[in-house]
């Protein structure tokens, strides 16, 4: 049983990635038509956010320690945050050890800001143009970025480790009644999965109760009819480019202390993505955050050891298998509209 | 109509005694004019570096190269000479290689067998390559290894730390520096004996290619060995990413040590999870939990940052290290680059020395003479102590590094201690020990 509840844990935290991530690209699909190969590497550039502003907050001057040699047997340069002396060394290293969480409000700007400038200047010429198109210039331009990033950072991954307090893990187990040990959980994760749901809750909420978000659920619905009525659904659907482009940045910045950011973790994500969104149902939220949350806990099951003794391997096809399974059975997906994708 | 006297027959007669005439000349003499694959003609000779340009092990690549390009400028009298000056056999002169000036091409082997079999392929058919040399994976080296073989030209091999590289993979041509599985294990497993105790319980997460099984059967095989239980011995998938659903269950398996055998981004990552998830402060069977990384690697452990303090691994070389070569090594390379130099630039550099010094030795750029240059070749002054190439599977032996990662750290390559050094008997094995069976070295090719 405790087996069974750490990996229905550990699931949550993987569908919350997959879940924001397939969320944007639903919402672009659904709103532009566009399919977004781009959208792991927005994931990505979020989470060189977090690096980012670690790295501003830590940049630092140099002070000789005469009392200690560097490698080459010179004095020792010991490297000072300027931070810590522009508000004292306590206010400094905090501000540094709560860089990620920082980065968020850091992040929104500049993804909405990516968000525009890829869909203004490369992906409007292609909303006519077969999908296939699509994917390939956003394929393309998804390898641009990542090998950009490549050039700046280096294609180690970069430590970005969580505010200091949400360090270690919670014994659920105890908690639960079972031995300690039993069922660990990361307190960093849960900060995760509680940030997922609020950001999952938000756009839902931003497109159910908000005059704008009526439009662009009339506009996903009928956009033709919508533009008949006089409104520039257009305008609005590139401001849904920019949201669905913070929401991966955001998604990317949290989850920078989970894996340390390498320029490939777009890709690595991408993939399995996509799976979640034609799972869920092309163009259905709902649909998307439904599967993502089931294949991350599917995938959280297939790695067990007692599940992987009867069928070897299962943890490395289990998404595709789900997939290929729903597809036959639901060729729209769990939640897909039809007409979506069908003309 | 003509009537030409031409036939078939008449034809290959003539053209057999016609190459066999052109042929005498060098038939008889030792320096044929096509004895041997790519037999430099001109004043120069060309050196291949196969390294991982692009990729997830593109800065190791980095680093390898920066190695090659110092090793280069040191063959040809450039810079301070650095660990030439140290090195036991004083064959080199700092003129080249025989009297030739080294120039190099480069390739980039991606971390991805047929890329790096093609990049290879390619500098030596169409760059004239004499030698190849690089790598950053077990998987590559070994497929790049092949290639040569059956090319006639030399493998110095770069990074490969599986066993399978001089063992059942191992080829006449190939030849390697770094150390491997079984090794790290021989050298680890007292140091964790003398600091964890003798009644310990180990969950293995390996990585699920050529390098992991092997790393995973040596340390598993010499901990056990000294009295350690293996609790679980898990594959995870070589493009895994998140390694939670693995490192959950180890608590309750009844472990008190977690081995990772993994490298490069799935050990940061590994090891970022399994630290997250708080194993290293938990109490397990009335002892610390504890975390051990086999083959540790500066570069690696820059990219887990404070994960790697107190975990014990071994490395091939470090920087550290106070000997008189080592520190050459560290001041040439320091000062042309300012930082100090990774073990996979120091494994990159020694083996280009060794490469030139053979064919200093034989007289000859021919890979046979250079084979039976290296083999049974003992040396010092490289920074690994008295070291020995053996003849029996091309694998060197030498002392080998137990570290943990640092406590204080004073910069971001202050990153590893060294905790011992494992004197070379210690890690020895016999040629046919059952780890490196299945495979024949063959016969040498010269193309």
């Amino acid at each position: 049983m405790d087996a069974i509840i750490l990996q229905i844990l550990n699931g949550l935290d993987k569908g919350s990635a997959y879940a924001l991530i397939a969320l944007g690209l639903t919402l672009i699909f659904g709103t532009l038509g566009v399919v977004n190969f781009a959208h792991g590497a927005l994931f990505m550039i979020g989470a060189f956010c977090a690096v980012t502003l670690n790295k501003l907050l830590s940049l630092s001057y140099m002070v000789e320690d005469p009392t200690r040699t560097d490698f080459l047997g010179k004095p020792l340069q010991v490297a000072t945050p300027y931070v810590h002396g522009w508000f004292g060394e306590a206010t400094g290293e905090a501000l540094i050890d709560w860089s990620v969480p920082l980065a968020i409000l850091f992040s929104i700007p500049v993804m909405i800001a990516v968000g525009f400038i890829m869909e203004r200047g490369l992906i409007k010429h292609f909303y006519k143009r077969p999908h296939a198109d699509q994917i390939l210039v956003t394929f393309g331009l998804a390898i641009v970025l990542q090998e950009l990033i490549k050039s700046f950072y280096g294609a180690n991954p970069i430590p970005t480790p969580a505010p200091e307090v949400f360090r270690g893990s919670f014994d659920f187990g105890v908690m639960l009644g079972f031995d300690p040990n039993a069922i660990i959980y990361p307190y960093w994760r849960m900060v995760y999965f509680a940030f997922s749901a609020l950001i999952i809750g938000a756009v839902f909420a931003f497109l159910r109760f908000t005059t704008f978000g009526m439009v662009v659920r009339a506009g996903m619905a009928d956009r033709e009819t919508v533009g008949l009525l006089g409104i520039n659904i257009d305008k609005r659907f590139t401001i849904m480019f920019g949201l669905a482009a913070a929401v991966a940045g955001v998604a990317g910045v949290m989850y920078a202390p989970i894996n340390s950011p390498n320029y490939h973790m777009g890709m690595d994500f991408l993939v399995l993505s996509f799976v979640v969104v034609v799972v869920g149902g092309m163009g259905s939220l709902p649909g998307a955050v439904l599967a993502g949350f089931m294949l991350g806990i599917l995938e959280a099951f297939a790695s067990m050891n007692q599940v992987k003794a009867i069928i070897p391997g299962i943890d490395q096809i289990i998404i595709y298998l789900i997939a290929i399974i729903i597809i036959l059975t639901r060729p729209r997906g769990l939640m897909g509209k039809k007409g979506v994708m069908e003309e | 109509m003509s009537k030409s006297n031409f036939t078939r027959r008449g034809m290959l007669k003539t053209s057999a005694l016609a190459g066999a005439g052109v042929a005498l000349p060098t038939i008889f003499t030792a320096s044929s004019a096509a004895a041997y694959m790519n037999e430099p003609k001109g004043g120069s000779v060309t050196l291949g570096f196969n390294v991982p340009q692009t990729g997830a092990y593109a800065d190791e690549g980095a680093d390898e190269l920066r190695a090659y390009e110092l090793a280069v400028e040191h063959l040809n009298g450039g810079g301070d000479g650095g660990m030439m000056n140290t090195f036991s056999s004083k064959a080199l002169q700092g003129n080249g290689i025989l009297g030739k000036k080294v120039e190099y091409v480069t390739g980039d082997t991606q971390t991805k067998s047929d890329a790096a079999r093609a990049s290879a392929k390619s500098m030596i058919e169409k760059d004239g390559a004499i030698m190849i040399t690089g790598g950053s994976s077990s998987g590559v080296a070994v497929a790049v290894q092949g290639l040569c073989q059956e090319a006639g030209i030399i493998f110095m091999a770069g990074l490969t730390h599986s066993n399978d590289t001089t063992g059942k993979d191992k080829k006449a041509n190939g030849f390697r520096h770094f150390f491997n599985a079984y090794m790290s294990a021989a050298a680890l497993a007292p140091v964790l004996k003398n600091r964890y105790g003798a009644d310990r319980k180990a969950y293995h997460l390996t990585a699920d290619y050529t390098w992991g099984w092997t790393q995973e059967e040596s340390i598993a095989a010499a901990t056990e060995e000294m009295g350690w239980e293996t609790v679980n011995k898990v594959r995870t998938p070589l493009a895994a990413t998140d390694f939670s659903s693995y490192i959950a269950p180890v608590l309750n398996s009844g472990a008190d040590v977690l081995v990772l055998n993994h490298y490069g981004g799935n050990m940061v990552n590994s090891l970022t999870n399994a630290v997250q998830f708080g194993l290293r402060e938990k109490m397990v069977n009335g002892k610390q939990f504890e975390i051990v990384v086999p083959l540790y690697s500066r570069l690696m452990a820059r990219g887990a940052g404070e994960n790697v303090k107190g975990i014990l691994g071994s490395t091939n070389w470090h920087w550290s290290l106070t000997d008189e070569a080592s520190q050459a090594f560290v001041k040439s390379f320091g000062e042309k680059f300012g930082f100090p130099p990774s073990q996979a630039a120091h494994t990159c550099y020694v083996q280009t020395l060794l490469y030139a010094d053979a064919c200093e030795r034989a007289g000859t750029f021919n890979p046979c003479g250079i084979g039976e240059a290296l083999e049974g070749f003992e040396f010092d002054g490289l920074g690994n102590g008295p070291t020995l190439y053996r003849a029996g599977d091309h694998q060197c032996f030498k002392d080998v590094l137990v570290v943990k990662g640092k406590e204080n750290p004073t910069s971001e390559f202050d990153l590893l201690e060294v905790v011992e050094i494992t004197p070379r008997a210690q890690v020895e094995y016999p040629v046919d020990h059952p780890m490196f069976a299945g495979g024949a070295l063959g016969a040498c090719n010269a193309g």
